[in-house]
């Protein structure tokens, strides 16, 4: 019994994780053909932006505020306060700013693609597209995808900023430490190898949450449950996406150090 | 009528149609045929495969066998653009309107708009073809709502509106009156009226609404068990003494 139990779920998980490479794959053919639906695009971008930017925000601020502050006693102990800017750029900038800033769109973005898109399957919404003639999958799910593949490093980007400042701030009050000194001590500690694979990284993950979120909606159960089901499970299985493509960065930015 | 005669004034014609979920047969063997300036009312029980049917015909679902031949043209043979290019010619009114939650009225009735240049050329300004389908429709004054501020007859009627943007010239209903009320059903039937006066289409109209079926059709099918049960005019189906048809005129 427990072992058909295993076999089954594995069967249904194998069976998604190929109609999710389907789907993938559908979307590189598809995104090179006319027409590009620009507009939608555009649209799309900005209510990403819209939708997450105040979120991402606060999230970073507080974020670089208690990090610093609940590491300066430890460097303290050891008299490496003035290792606090590297020490914060380095973490924030490589790990902590795109994995944050990756999951709260998992939860914001993802989950509302998901919602978004499955009442409109439910409702015969893409239907009606097909019918007149406009492809749903251009129109709603390359335009998506690609919105979150180029926003998401955007928001990371502005999210390291804003964590940085937070913890300047930090820095600042209790350690009397000026802007600029801040800011030099943290970009001379930076590398092209710190600043690059994590810009790679942040792509892949705005693809991985525009992906889920889409799937999860596009291929939505009719009923209302389906609705609920496909913005909830896009969010877990862009979470756990999320956590399995940082992994595998960290191993290839791994490889490409001992080279 | 012969089951494998296709008559050459049929808009649509559909020979042996089959389709099944699984091991839920749904359609097994379906026949119809829709002639120029008619309309065609199919009726069946929930659940019998009308929406199904539907569907296949204009190439939503695809069927496992049979052929579906619209205005002379086998839908299997056409690649994604010819196809979208016949359905400019067939409007659809979707069960439960289809409207897009997150446009505007008038959004709405200018997606069809966008990708059918073919048809009208480049459209520089779409809003004498939204107001003309408003018009018609009797909702003019819509324009500018979002769907989520409609009642579901002004949706039906928008949704409509929104198929007669294309000027198609065959109409298909998937129960234009269910889930309203018989006022406002006697409305979209009168519209569905006017439409096909002032359009010349020809439609197929699905209901499960006696009323309706009267008032609007020329002929009818029954679709029972999968198949085309009976045919005939209203008339004629209410005097046939078969239980299952007359399940459907109590
Ligand atoms: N996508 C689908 N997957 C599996 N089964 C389906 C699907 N669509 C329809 N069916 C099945 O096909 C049968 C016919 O459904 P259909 O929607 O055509 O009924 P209908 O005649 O339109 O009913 P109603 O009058 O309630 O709209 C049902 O048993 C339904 O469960
Ligand atoms: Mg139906």
């Amino acid at each position: 019994m427990g072992t058909q139990k295993t076999i089954n779920s594995l069967q249904v998980f194998l069976t998604e994780v190929g109609d999710i490479s389907y789907f993938a794959g559908r979307f590189f053919t598809d995104v090179f053909k006319r027409p590009f639906e620009f507009k939608e695009f555009l649209r799309q971008c900005y209510n990403m932006g819209n939708r997450s930017l105040l979120l991402v925000g606060v999230t970073g601020f507080i974020i670089g505020l208690v990090f610093t502050l609940q590491s300066r006693p430890t460097l303290q102990e050891f008299g490496a306060v003035a290792w606090m800017p590297s020490m914060v750029g380095i973490s924030i900038i490589r790990e902590i700013g795109p994995i944050i800033t990756a999951l709260i769109c998992a939860g914001r973005i993802g989950s509302g693609i998901g919602a978004e898109l499955g009442s409109m399957r439910v409702t015969e919404q893409i239907d009606a597209m097909e019918v007149s003639g406009t492809n749903p999958f251009k129109y709603l799910v390359i335009t998506r995808i690609l919105a979150t593949t180029f926003m998401l490093p955007i928001l990371v980007i502005i999210g390291d900023a804003i964590a940085l400042y937070g913890s300047y701030l930090v820095e600042n009050i209790k350690g009397d430490v000026s802007f600029q000194l801040y800011f030099s001590e943290v970009f001379s500690s930076l590398e092209f190898g710190d600043v690059i694979p994590s810009t790679i990284k942040s792509f892949f993950f705005g693809f991985a949450i525009g992906l889920v979120g889409c799937y999860k909606g596009y291929n939505c159960d009719k009923g209302t449950e389906g609705v609920g089901l496909a913005a909830n499970s896009a969010v877990v299985y862009t979470s756990l996406l999320l956590f399995v493509i940082d992994f595998v960065a960290v191993l290839v930015a791994d490889l490409f150090y001992e080279l | 009528m012969k089951k494998n005669t296709i008559n050459s004034n049929a808009v649509i014609t559909i020979r042996d149609l089959k389709k099944s979920y699984g091991d839920n047969y749904v359609l097994n063997g379906f026949n119809l045929d829709l002639y120029e300036g008619e309309n065609l009312v199919i009726m069946g029980k929930s659940g019998s495969g009308k929406s199904v049917m539907i569907k296949c015909l204009i190439g939503l679902e695809e069927h496992d066998s049979g052929t579906v031949i619209i205005m002379g043209k086998n839908i299997d043979d056409l690649d994604h653009d010819e196809l979208d290019e016949l359905r400019t010619e067939i409007g659809f009114l979707f069960q439960g309107s289809a409207l897009y939650d997150s446009m505007s009225v008038r959004e709405n009735l200018e997606f069809p708009l966008r990708r059918h240049t073919k048809k009208f050329g480049e459209i520089n300004d779409a809003s004498p073809l939204v107001m003309e389908a408003l018009e018609s429709v009797g909702l003019a004054r819509a324009v500018d709502l979002m769907p989520s501020e409609l009642s579901g007859g002004m949706k039906r009627r928008i949704a409509l509106a929104r198929t007669l943007i294309l000027k198609p010239q065959i109409i298909l209903y998937d129960e234009p009156t269910t889930g309203l009320d018989p006022i406002t059903s006697k409305e979209i039937v009168l519209l569905m009226k006017s439409v096909q006066e002032k359009y010349k289409t020809s439609s197929i109209i699905i209901t499960h609404d006696v009323d309706c079926a009267r008032a609007i059709s020329n002929r009818m099918i029954l679709l029972v068990d999968g198949i085309n049960y009976a045919e005939g005019t209203y008339e004629e189906l209410v005097e046939m003494e078969d239980p299952k048809i007359k399940a459907f005129f109590k």
